[in-house]
């Protein structure tokens, strides 16, 4: 997109709003949404994929040795992965300012 | 031009001109009464004398809801309701013009329940005013049937792409056997250009329709949107104006019958006209300067030619069809009371509402709605509306 959403005036859109470039919605940071992030231990986790499972918004993904990853651009801080993690690896920790 | 005039139900002849606009599909939901106009179309469907597709639906929410889709993909669509279905199309409505989907629908205008009234007024019209459809109303069966083409020509105009509702009261039209002039195919066809959507649902170039509008944007679509169906009147200027060339019947904005020097205006919608003008004849025979107009446009509401319309009169006595509870009357009223506040001088505008739940108004009723109002008028009166023809 040339312009940000901010700068596009009324004249700018294209009819009825219609989004020409499909797709766009990866570019919604609905991460800044989040209070709480999560925070994965390591030690604890069994790599079980649950919370890849579990999440949403597929905001975690798993890493070439198996264990998940946040994507904080995407995590909203629902916390669902804390609940459903079998070996209470996961812990939420608020966010700063 | 070679045209037939023939004896037709106008629910008939709005079937007809959608089989003459050449209509790819067709979803509707019957609902007296508009129930005519539906099953005409599917008749000529059936028949093989229209190519379309009749998409059956279990609800006018559902109907209007395939009908955005079948627009979307480029496809010339058409719809018909009435009263409670217009009703339970009501989210849809602002989806079909927000979206910029220029499908066409007739409107049955019926009564709202409760009581359950199956017979005509405009209240179903005015609960549907600000969805942002361009809306006709017509006055007989030739308007009717004239204004479904011209809705289609005037909606997929790409300066325009926007639904368009033609009004026609319930029973009063629909049901109604008149000579009609059907024009030939060819004269149509050099009218109505093929339905070409400019973004149009196809997979081998995608779009996304209807998206989510955050707070810095979602303003900015509903600016474009206000902008786009206020510029929309000069193609429908121009569109009735090439109309009148091809088929010699001139459409305006604002009708006006013995207009010219009337110190007195009625001003009526829809079907009442008629009956109204044989009153304003009854009573110019007797000597009063009292003349009738007739806004065939709804929306965009054409403020400049209503005020040129109204000049020099020192009366104007609206009639409505609907009745805004706790309001101040009827909404035509309290539109045409407010296009007028700000102008210097300017006829005094008397409310009226009567004729709901199809309750009949004869030539003699618009003669004492028209001496009541000029009464009113002059001696004024403690209440913000007038009644008539109910029992008190």
């Amino acid at each position: 997109m040339a312009k940000s959403a901010e700068e596009l005036t009324w004249k700018d859109l294209e009819i009825g709003a219609i989004i020409t470039e499909p797709g766009s919605a990866s570019q919604y940071q609905t991460g800044s949404w989040r209070t709480e992030r999560p925070i994965i231990d390591l030690d604890k986790c069994t790599k079980c994929g649950l919370c890849y499972v579990f999440c949403p918004d597929m905001a975690i993904k798993v890493n070439d040795e198996g264990y998940p990853e946040t994507d904080l651009f995407y995590c909203k801080g629902c916390g669902i992965c804390v609940v459903e993690c079998p070996k209470q690896a996961i812990t939420m920790l608020e966010e700063e300012g | 031009m070679k045209e037939k005039r023939i004896g037709v139900e106008v629910s008939q002849a709005i079937a007809i001109a959608t089989k003459l606009a050449d209509v790819d599909v067709i979803s509707a939901y019957p609902i007296t009464p508009q129930t005519h106009i539906v099953e005409g179309v599917a008749e000529l469907v059936a028949d093989g004398e229209l190519d379309a597709d009749c998409i059956p639906v279990e609800s006018e929410h559902s109907a209007m809801s395939a009908c955005l889709g079948s627009s979307a993909v480029g496809a010339r669509t058409f719809t018909a309701t009435a009263g409670q279905g217009l009703e339970l199309m009501h989210e849809v409505l602002y989806v079909a013009s927000s979206m910029r989907l220029p499908l066409v629908m007739a409107v049955a205008n019926r009564a709202l329940s409760a009581p359950i009234s199956i017979w005509g007024d405009h209240s179903d019209v005015m609960a549907v005013r600000d969805t942002g459809w361009i809306q006709i109303f017509a006055v007989n069966g030739q308007e009717t049937f004239d204004n479904v083409l011209c809705a289609f020509r005037i909606g997929e105009d790409h300066r325009v792409l926007l639904p368009v509702m033609v009004h026609l009261d319930g029973f009063h039209l629909t049901h109604m056997i008149e000579p009609i002039f059907i024009p030939e195919q060819s004269e149509v066809d050099r009218f109505l250009p093929p339905y070409q959507y400019p973004l149009p649902l196809d997979p081998d170039k995608p779009v996304s329709m209807g998206g989510m509008g955050a707070p810095n944007i979602y303003f900015e679509t509903k600016r474009a949107q206000a902008e786009v169906l206020t510029a929309a009147k000069e193609v429908i200027l121009e569109a009735w104006k090439e109309f009148g060339d091809i088929f010699g019947r001139h459409y305006s904005p604002v009708e006006g019958y013995h207009r010219e020097g009337a110190k007195v205006l009625l001003l009526t919608m829809g079907s009442f006209s008629e009956t109204a003008m044989t009153a304003i004849d009854a009573l110019r025979d007797e000597g009063k300067e009292v003349g009738l107009i007739v806004p065939r446009l709804w929306r965009p509401f054409p403020f400049k030619e209503f005020r040129q319309a109204v000049k020099g009169a020192d009366v104007l006595i609206v009639l409505d069809r609907a009745l805004s509870f706790g309001g101040p009357g009827g909404p035509v009223c309290s539109e045409v009371r407010s296009a007028l506040f700000n102008e210097g001088k300017k006829p005094k505008v008397i409310g009226f509402v009567g004729g709901l739940g199809g309750r009949a108004v004869s030539p003699d009723g618009f003669k004492e709605i028209i001496n009541r109002g000029i009464e009113v008028a002059h001696k004024g009166s403690e209440q913000e509306f007038e009644v008539f023809g109910v029992r008190e």
